[in-house]
Parts: structure tokens; sequence; C-alpha cells
């Protein structure tokens, strides 16, 4: 896919969270997010996801790391779903065996990744989440 | 603009690039890095592979430590230290760190502390080695670019 035939979702005014302990990986997701005209936040551990959210902020996307310190982000995960938030969460990990996988989609996933993340894998999960339609 | 000396550049910079992948340095998702780079961030991939040296050595520093006592060895920090470490590589494209990533992770499985240092001895020396691999790329591009030509694509496949 070009540059030119990537979609900009600027005009729904989606915004995302990035929850994810490594600056490389925070960058790269950020600037996937931004490449697709997606508004995004950024904080460090699943601990900082739920403060955030706490705190009055709200998002339509959350794009979820695993393993994460203070709190991962299975626990994060179940969470924020224990506090109400209807937001999509898309679990994003390296960690990809079978087992880890499902305990990840059980604790609240909308949907889940194997990083590295790319601009196909995003536009397959927010196609996914219903975010982007297809042409 | 000299296109002779762009051309010759452009050249040069496709056939280094070409080199890097063929021989393992870098796989696809660098490819993927290069293409989020842009107008607005035409220094994108070299602020993130900097963020991924940066990590490198901080976790492998972190990992010798842990790695240094033989009666004491953490394990489990080692693994974490890996994890983290084969993750960045994987993200920036970075083939042959994340390969020796993978060896080291079975090291610390089995608590094997010789294999460990092995690997920890080889993850040192081949992120080092992309490093300066990368830094010659990114010469490269400064010269294409105060030659007044642009950066080619390149199709690895």
């Amino acid at each position: 896919m070009t540059r030119e035939e990537l979609p900009n979702l600027a005009e729904s005014k989606l915004t995302a969270l990035v929850v994810d302990d490594n600056f490389v990986n925070q960058s790269i997701h950020q600037k996937l997010l931004a490449r697709l005209g997606i508004q995004n936040d950024v904080v460090c551990n699943g601990k900082e996801a739920v403060d955030a959210h706490c705190s009055g902020r709200n998002y339509d996307l959350i794009l979820m790391d695993m393993d994460m310190p203070i709190m991962n982000g299975i626990q994060a995960t179940k969470r924020l779903r224990e506090m109400g938030i209807e937001s999509k969460i898309a679990g994003v990990t390296t960690r990809a065996n079978e087992g880890e996988k499902k305990e990840f989609m059980e604790a609240g996933l909308n949907d889940f990744q194997e990083k590295p993340l790319t601009i196909s894998k995003l536009l397959s999960i927010l196609h996914k989440l219903d975010f982007y339609v297809q042409t | 603009m000299n296109t002779i000396v762009v051309a010759q550049l452009q050249r040069q910079f496709q056939d280094y690039m070409v080199s890097l992948y063929q021989q393992g340095y870098l796989d696809n998702q660098f490819t993927e890095l290069r293409k989020l780079q842009d107008e607005g961030s035409p220094d994108f991939v070299a602020e993130v592979v900097s963020l991924f040296f940066d990590d490198c050595a901080k976790l492998i520093n972190d990992m010798s430590i842990s790695l240094e006592r033989p009666d004491h060895v953490d394990f489990k920090q080692v693994d974490s230290g890996v994890h983290q470490l084969k993750g960045s590589s994987s993200s920036v494209g970075a083939r042959r760190v994340k390969n020796v990533c993978i060896a080291f992770k079975e090291c610390c499985d089995v608590q094997n502390r010789e294999g460990c240092l092995r690997c920890l001895q080889q993850v040192d020396y081949e992120y080092k080695m992309l490093k300066t691999k990368l830094q010659d790329l990114f010469n490269l591009e400064q010269q294409i670019l105060q030659a007044g030509g642009t950066i080619p694509q390149v199709d690895i496949n």
C-alpha cells in the first residue's frame, strides 16, 4: 500500500491510547496511528492506563501491550472492563503462544495482534473493530 | 545539482541497503519503518533506531550485572531483559540482534549461565555492528540530500 493509498481517518476524530513500557514501540505505534490521522496519547504501563481513565480521559481504541511493570496488560484490561470502560482494546504483544493469547483475550480484549505492528496490522485492527471500512 | 554525483550516490545507497538485508542485518520490519518517514518527520527512522540502540546498551548492561556472580544469577531478570530486547529488535527490523535473542532466551530457560554470557557478548557485538552500518546508511542519505538529490525507494524483493 503506497502512502497515497493510506486512509486518512482524521475526519472520524478517532482517539487512541498506546500502552507500552518500551520507548521504541511507543514511538512506532504512535507514528502508525498518526499516519492514519488518529490522535493518540501514550502511557508506560497498565496502571497509568487505568489512572488516565480514572482522571476522566477516554479513547476509542487502546493498543495494550502485555508485559509491563507495575500492572501488566492482562491486569489492566480486566481493571478497565471492571470500571465499565467500553473502549475497543487490542492486545499487541510478542507473546503469541495459544495459552497466553487466550488468557489475554479472556481479560476483555476485542482483538489481538502479534508484534511488530505494521500499517497493515493496524488497519486490520481498525477494520475488525469497525473503525474503518476497507474499499 | 551534479546529476552524475547524485546518481552515483543513489546507486551506492541502494546497493548498501540491499546488502544489509542480504547479510541478515535487517528484515522487512525496517522497510515498514521507512514507510512511516515523511516530510513531517524526516528523521523518524534515525530517531527510532537511536532509541533502540540506547535500549540495547541499557538492557545489556543490566543483564551483565545479573549474570556477573556465578552463584547468584537472577535468570528472571535476564529473561525479562532478553524479552525486551527481542521485542525492540523485532520492532525495528534488527534481524541478527533478534535472532541472538531467540538463542539467548533458550539459554535463560535452562538457566545456562555460560550460554547466556556467550549470547550477551554476541548481542552486544551485533547491535554495535548494526549501529555502525546504519550510521553509514544515514550518512549516505545525507550526502544524497546535500547533493540535491532524493532518497531512492529500495525494492528489497
